[in-house]
């Protein structure tokens, strides 16, 4: 507990002082911009006000991006052995290296996208119907607000298992056992099923996420225009398929692209759930144990690697889509 | 209920026990049928931990959590008052206020100037800086693990010396691109008359920041500070690289995941260290859940 005690002044020492200093920085700054004459001002200034930003993300994004590409291309004492870090994790199709890792990401990536915006979507339309709609929104938004950690336990404890000749007392295999009358399922470490548990369990943190973003896209369609369509004898599943979903589907795009990334980019469900045991492993997971278990910083930083070439098709995408968005401005 | 929805309702309205209005009562009701078990369904498994955290340890690992909502009710706190005595759960809830608020103020305060610069400041290559930066958001963290470390290593700035700085500084990093690009977004959408009023009356370019902008962006401040408190709070990945398993600097989602390792079936202390866990980002959440949402749509929907 010493050690608590001890901390609490840095705590007030850091809220207090890294605002102030960073003001006292901009003040600073700007009075020695006063000092230059009246044409140059307006071309220095920015600088000093982006500066700091440019230097945190430079640091912490940019140049280590670039230091992985070449720790990619290193051995452990730091000589340079050309591809062979990659070609450890991707000699052995279909099931060495980091095949495994590759293919539940490919699952990840079109079962979590696909689920979680269709779960969206319809729980968006539903709940526009109904005067409830904010207390039920905030519900499922709720999973939001709490760390994949937890939601880990809570599924943990979701797909809980005891043999066949014990009382189940883990929600799905009671459901199993006394709806379906089959045996219990070991749902995280059967290879089976247990790609298809995770996923399912951070499709229900997400979900609210999408919700909510789609369902301020669906209010800001004009209700005239379903009127209309009303009018002329459409049927709510028409008006959803002609009307409602072409209107939404920048939305739905942009959702997409970021639900992508969340999968390409999964960690805390594999790990705390199965630890990325059982076929069960994502890249994610593999970088980790890699660099940490097994001391290899060349084959995480492959792994790194391959991860963010999965990544720049969907970020280039992002990109146009932003671009097309400020271009409408 | 919106007026969208009102002006749907007024759209057709059948005479009184007409098959037509039967059928569009019976649709009413399947419709609240499907939305309320819907969300029933869905805060099942939120029900099933909260239930068990309040049960006796024998009776979790005997009966369902269900047995316990129908009498007789054998609920206790053993389980809590357990957790926060043996475990170091509340030293690690500390450990997550010491990594969360300063990686929460540090990337703010950096984020607004730089901001502010890419709303209403003109300087050669803004647009390409800004697309950068937005193109950072998308680059996987892990990718900047192994180099970061390594240079926190050979400069010295582990927990071990430094405390919680290096995760900080990290969180900042990582924080920035989401951060500038939701505060940019909101500075450029204020009037330009109130700027350009301020400068002929002969403000300043501070002036205008602290006393113009900042005021009029409490909104958008306030749901950057709740989106990056959460993140860091519930990080895990960040504070296994840079603060590491050890007892007394590992974050709750550190210890919570040691506790799931080492538990296992242990789901009497798991559901209560589970739900001690969620207390503060659930309270910082209902409490400003407004703000929340409003964030999430500014960095998603109007781009």
């Amino acid at each position: 507990m010493d050690l608590l005690i001890q901390d609490v002044p840095t705590l007030v020492f850091v809220v207090v002082a890294v605002p102030a200093v960073l003001a006292i920085y901009i003040v600073g700054t700007e009075y020695l911009v006063r000092l230059l004459p009246d044409k140059q001002r307006p071309r220095v200034r920015p600088w000093f006000w982006v500066g700091p930003a440019l230097l945190f993300v430079t640091a912490f994004l940019v140049l280590p991006a670039l230091g992985t590409v070449v720790t990619s291309l290193q051995d452990h004492d730091g000589n340079f052995i050309g591809l062979v870090n990659y070609q450890r994790q991707l000699g052995d199709f279909p099931t060495g290296g980091a095949w495994i890792a590759i293919r539940n990401n490919v699952y990840w990536l079109i079962l979590y996208t696909l689920f979680v915006l269709f779960f969206g979507l319809i729980l968006a339309v539903l709940f526009d119907r109904v005067r409830y709609e904010s207390i039920v929104k905030s519900f499922i938004f709720l999973p939001m607000a709490i760390s994949s950690v937890a939601l880990a336990v809570i599924w943990g404890f979701m797909y809980s298992y005891q043999p066949a000749d014990a009382p189940q007392t883990g929600t799905l295999n009671f459901i199993v056992v006394n709806v379906f009358h089959q045996a219990p399922k070991t749902w995280l470490s059967d290879p089976t099923v247990n790609n298809f548990a995770l996923i399912a369990a951070a499709i229900w943190g997400i979900t609210g996420f999408a919700m909510v973003i789609l369902s301020a896209a669906l209010k800001g369609i004009p209700g005239e225009l379903l009127e209309a369509a009303r009018v002329d004898g459409a049927g709510e599943l028409t008006i959803f398929r002609r009307v409602i979903f072409p209107l939404m589907m920048p939305t739905v795009v942009v959702v997409g692209t970021t639900l992508v990334i969340f999968a390409l980019k999964a960690f805390d469900v594999v790990y705390v759930m199965t630890a990325g045991n059982f076929q069960t492993d994502v890249l994610a997971n593999r970088m980790y144990k890699l660099l940490y278990q097994s001391d290899n910083p060349g084959g995480a930083s492959a792994v790194a690697i391959i991860l963010l070439i999965a990544v720049v098709p969907v970020l280039i995408f992002n990109l146009r889509q932003f671009r097309a968005v400020e271009a409408r401005r | 209920m919106t007026a969208q929805a009102v002006a749907r309702e007024e759209v057709v309205r059948a005479p009184a026990w007409s098959p037509a209005w039967i059928s569009q009562r019976l649709q009413k009701v399947l419709l609240h049928v499907v939305v309320i078990g819907l969300t029933a369904a869905w805060m099942v498994p939120a029900i099933a931990l909260f239930t068990s955290s309040f049960r006796h340890f024998e009776d979790i690992n005997s009966t369902g959590w269900w047995t316990a909502l129908a009498p007789p009710f054998k609920f206790t706190v053993d389980n809590y008052a357990k957790v926060l005595s043996s475990g170091n759960l509340g030293h690690s809830i500390f450990n997550s206020f010491m990594i969360s608020i300063p990686a929460t103020v540090i990337p703010t305060t950096i984020a607004a100037f730089a901001a502010y610069a890419f709303a209403w400041m003109k300087f050669p290559g803004r647009n390409y800086l800004f697309l950068a930066l937005v193109a950072l958001l998308a680059v996987p963290l892990q990718l900047t693990f192994v180099p970061v470390l390594k240079t926190y290593v050979s400069v010295g700035l582990v927990p071990q010396n430094w405390g919680f700085v290096g995760v900080w500084l990290a969180h900042a990093g990582y924080g920035l691109p989401f951060a500038v690009y939701l505060l940019a977004n909101f500075f450029r959408a204020l009037p330009s008359d109130l700027f350009e009023s301020a400068e002929i009356d002969g403000a300043g370019t501070l002036t205008v920041f602290f006393r113009i902008v900042l005021p009029l962006s409490v909104p958008a401040i306030a749901s950057l500070v709740i989106f990056q408190f959460l993140w860091v709070w519930n990080d895990l990945l960040v504070a296994l690289i840079y603060v590491g398993g050890t007892e007394n600097v590992a974050p709750v989602t550190v210890t919570l995941a040691n506790l799931s390792n080492s538990l296992g079936q242990g789901w009497h202390l798991l559901t209560a260290a589970a739900f001690l866990s969620m207390i503060i980002p659930l309270v910082v959440f209902i409490s400003l859940q407004r703000y929340f949402v409003r964030g999430i749509l500014a960095g998603s929907v109007k781009g």
